[in-house]
């Protein structure tokens, strides 16, 4: 019987993605290993490698189909010593609608083939529409009809029936998932209106990073007429997910800030110091790196400011993990740098090195971008002087980080010429409060400003 | 002796020959054990004689009333042993038919009594048969009651009424289910006064009220007495007749029939030894025929009502699926079992009734069409008769749909297609029902709940 190849789960929370390239076609033999498709999630591209050995039957979902459910089956191999020929259930009778299917769609991706409509439906829909617009989700009456009366997009709906058919229990599930969120934000909602447009569901502060897929990222926003010329650009997953999080993190989040001013020289002196010692070997430790280093150093120091609020308690972590935010073409992504206390600083400039290349690749892995455990921002090389980040959920903390710059400086009572950054921690005020907060600032400082204590 | 298979199913009813033969096809090395004979309750004393019964009554219905289509018949009568004898004839038929199968699917049938050694180990007399899996499909038999007990001369099981010793002229009918409505009926068309005795205030009291209420106004005309609301509080058999005490006023008849549900065949399997869960006897299941024990499985009759046979042989296939790992493999759906009685006239609904539906909080829009508006039943001599349809006001969905009349256990597979698909109304008001046939009355029932009824 054929193997059927489903969307991985290439994360804990990814409940959906984008199948951003297929890398065999039907009739391919491949082995277990092999990379036969290329997956975006919100975070990044991921390769999809074949489990089995066997040969492809089938692909079930077009190339550049968003939002194919975790799970869904993707493709179908052949297992060892099968018949192709071998009929499944009902091919007899769907391959002339399949045959039709195809014909109708000159451009089809691979994955027409005479068992691919039925399963591929879902999936298919998601695909950029247009074609010749008779690519739509399978799916029961009754489940469309029921769709249209909640406002759920069949295509972000997996179809439970037979050969993927999305039936009455499938969207009464997605509706009953949708409608928390939906009657917050609408609780007046007719049985017939639609989920308030303008408002993003708010997500409980205990629920999962990642909303539901059937819940739409973000309703669209009924923007007025303008008569300014515009393009529309379609949102990226790492768009749509920056967008949700962040208002999740601005409108559930209690936020406070506090910044310093530290005097940077001293760190500045070392490093250079570091990098000659380090020249032979090919490494330059960067100021990012050393306060990457000095922000875990802090975090151990202050273990309360060390925490993430989850509803009924805290989790306060015994090591700190540094996510490092990285802009990407297209938004911005956070590699994580793990137990960054108990690691020298060429290693963490290393590492650092390796994650921002291949982020800016889209390469890196989810446990390479998710867990962190407090956040740092830097957008001193753009030559701006102090700002406020949004925390990253559940991290109750990150630090902006602005520019080191010569500013009037007062040492030893006069007044001097000193580099100096203002650096300003954003912390959830839920899990930590001022005081924490203020001690967490001053450790970081004081480890900046004596940083021979990070050789320690 | 020790054998090894992969699956072992206890009993080789409906439920238990079905899934046999599905395993085989899905390459199970497959047993059937039996005590009795080969196609269980159903074929032996149950579905398919008592059908074979009720022919010859219906038959003898027309011919007491040739004259209204035209027709001279002389006398009229009967020869109970051959009417007896033809049905035990069609039933051994169909036993053979079953042996037949299980060679013809190489399935291994094991006779004799069976009893779990273990939940995959199965003693059958001094063979011991070993399973990766065992599916126990033992079925039930009639239910006595310690004041209601058979005898089998006058007090009769439908075990005993379907080779009565003698022509009942005074029939007591004890519970108005499908089983006692369906010997009522045949025995009143053979010329006995038949009373029926029902414990709720209905008689069908699962089917919908309207439908109940139609049926019992069929029966009145055709001089059955019914009494609901009543008790039978006891029953003495004597030489030349039965006593009954019903509601503390006595009556005499010349025979009882007690049908007053079933029990399951669950005692002397060795469950209790096992830890498997029960209740009242019935044997707890998951959707897809799990019992609380690992590898073993069950079906049908056994797990509890509907007790129906195409109920059995679907759960049979569902269970066998679920061990093959079949694709497609879809767990029950209780929902969506049709009900069919062979009374005069014919009962068969599916889905909720329409007080089910408003209880469940649906808003419903119901059509009725009497056959009266139908041309073929007219033509039929046949034109009473009721289809019935429970909508949901808001989706569309065909909830229920419940019939009386001539043939309709024949039709209700329209309505219970359309509900295994998820057809709303729309589908159902733009199907062509073929004219002139029975079956447009099922259209126009649909046509009426949402006002667009044609012929009445």
């Amino acid at each position: 019987m054929p193997i059927d190849i489903t969307m991985p789960a290439l994360s804990p929370t990814m409940e959906s993605g984008t199948l951003a390239k297929w890398l065999v076609r039907p009739g391919d033999r491949v082995r277990a290993g092999d990379v036969i498709a290329e997956i975006e999630t919100d975070k990044a591209t991921m390769e999809v490698e074949a489990v089995d050995e066997g040969e492809v039957l089938e692909l079930l979902v077009a190339e550049g189909a968003e939002d194919v459910p975790v799970n869904a089956v993707i493709a179908r191999l052949k297992g060892e010593g099968e018949d192709a020929a071998e009929p499944g259930p009902g091919d007899a009778t769907e391959a002339g609608e399949g045959a039709v299917h195809r014909q109708a769609r000159p451009e089809a991706p691979p994955a027409a083939g005479p068992q691919a409509q039925p399963a591929a439906a879902v999936p298919l829909a998601a695909a950029p529409a247009g074609r010749d617009g008779s690519d739509r989700p399978i799916a029961s009456p009754l489940a469309r009809r029921l769709a249209a009366i909640h406002g759920i997009d069949l295509a972000a709906i997996a179809g439970s029936g037979p050969r993927g058919r999305i039936v009455r229990a499938d969207v009464e599930a997605a509706a009953g998932r949708a409608r928390p969120a939906a009657a917050k934000a609408a609780p007046a909602a007719g049985a017939a209106a639609e989920p308030a447009a303008a408002a993003p569901p708010p997500v409980p502060a205990d629920a999962p990073p990642v909303a539901p897929a059937a819940v739409p990222a973000q309703a669209p926003v009924a923007l007025p007429e303008t008569e300014v010329p515009f393009e529309t650009v379609k949102l990226s997953n790492m768009r749509r997910t920056i967008a949700r999080r962040l208002t999740e993190s601005k409108t559930t989040v209690p936020h406070f800030y506090l910044t310093v001013d530290v005097w940077l020289d001293p760190l500045l002196e070392l490093r250079a110091q570091i990098n000659r010692a380090l020249e032979t070997q090919g490494i330059r430790v960067s100021v990012n790196d050393m306060l990457v280093k000095a922000l875990g150093l802090a975090l151990a120091q202050v273990p309360d400011a060390n925490v993430s609020f989850a509803g009924d308690h805290l989790r306060r972590f015994r090591r700190a993990d540094i996510s490092v935010a990285v802009a990407v073409p297209g938004g911005l992504i956070t590699p994580v740098i793990r137990d960054a206390a108990g690691k020298r600083l060429s290693a963490i400039a290393a590492e650092m090195k390796d994650l921002a290349a291949r982020a800016r690749e889209g390469r890196l892995k989810p446990e390479e971008y998710q867990g962190g455990t407090a956040s740092l921002s830097n957008l001193g090389m753009h030559g701006i002087r102090q700002f406020d980040a949004v925390i990253n959920p559940p991290e109750g903390l990150i630090l902006a980080i602005g520019a080191g710059e010569k500013r009037p400086h007062v040492v030893d009572d006069a007044l001097a010429i000193a580099t100096v950054m203002s650096v300003t921690g954003s912390f959830d005020h839920r899990a930590i409060d001022g005081a924490v907060g203020a001690a967490l600032m001053a450790s970081f400082r004081a480890l900046v400003e004596a940083p021979l204590a990070m050789l320690a | 002796m020790s054998d090894r298979f992969d699956l072992v199913i206890i009993g080789s009813g409906p439920g238990g020959y079905v899934a046999a033969i599905r395993a085989s096809q899905l390459g199970l090395a497959t047993a059937i054990v039996e005590r009795e004979r080969l196609g269980g309750v159903c074929l032996n004393w149950g579905c398919i004689p008592t059908k074979a019964l009720l022919r010859s009554s219906e038959i003898k219905h027309y011919l007491d009333h040739a004259r209204s289509y035209g027709l001279v018949a002389g006398e009229v009568g009967f020869d109970l042993a051959a009417v007896t004898e033809r049905s035990r004839r069609i039933a051994g038929q169909l036993n053979a038919g079953v042996r037949h199968l299980m060679k013809k699917h190489r399935v291994t049938v094991v006779e004799g009594e069976a009893t779990l050694s273990g939940p995959t180990r199965v003693r059958v007399g001094e063979r011991v048969l070993e399973a990766g899996h065992v599916i126990l499909a033992t079925g039930a038999r009639a239910r006595e009651l310690p004041h209601l007990r058979a005898d089998g001369k006058r007090i009769w099981t439908y075990r005993h009424a379907m080779v009565p010793p003698a022509m009942p002229t005074e029939l007591l009918v004890i519970g108005s289910g499908a089983i006692g409505v369906e010997f009522a009926s045949f025995y009143a068309d053979m010329g006995a006064r038949v009373t029926i005795v029902e414990l709720l205030d209905r008689i069908l009291p699962v089917e919908d009220a309207e439908i109940s209420a139609f049926v019992a106004k069929a029966f009145g005309k055709q001089g059955i007495a019914i009494r609901t609301g009543a008790r039978v509080d006891s029953l003495v058999a004597d030489a030349g007749g039965v006593t009954a005490t019903i509601d503390g006023g006595e009556a005499r008849f010349s025979h009882a029939i007690i049908a007053i549900g079933i029990a399951p065949n669950s005692e002397t399997l060795g469950l209790e030894a096992l830890g498997v869960a029960t209740e009242r006897g019935h044997v707890l299941t998951d959707p897809w025929g799990r019992t609380s024990v690992e590898g073993l499985w069950a079906i049908g009759d056994l797990t509890g009502p509907p007790w129906l046979a195409h109920k059995a042989s679907h759960e049979g296939v569902v269970a066998v699926e679920a061990i093959a790992n079949a694709p497609h493999a879809h767990p029950m759906d209780r929902g969506n079992i049709p009900g069919c009685t062979y009374s005069r006239p014919q009962v068969a609904s599916v889905g909720l009734t329409e007080a089910a539906a408003r209880d469940l909080g649906h808003e419903v829009k119901v059509g009725r069409f009497p056959l009266i508006g139908n041309g073929k039943a007219i033509a039929l001599g046949e034109p009473d008769g009721l289809v019935k349809t429970v909508f949901d006001a808001t989706t569309g969905q065909l909830l229920g749909a419940h019939m009386a009349g001539a043939e309709v256990t024949e039709l209700i597979h329209g309505f219970c297609i359309a509900r295994q698909c998820e057809a709303t109304e729309a589908e159902l008001m733009t199907t062509i029902f073929p004219h002139p046939t029975l079956s447009e009355a099922m259209h126009e029932s649909v046509l009426d709940a949402f006002g667009r009824v044609l012929h009445i």
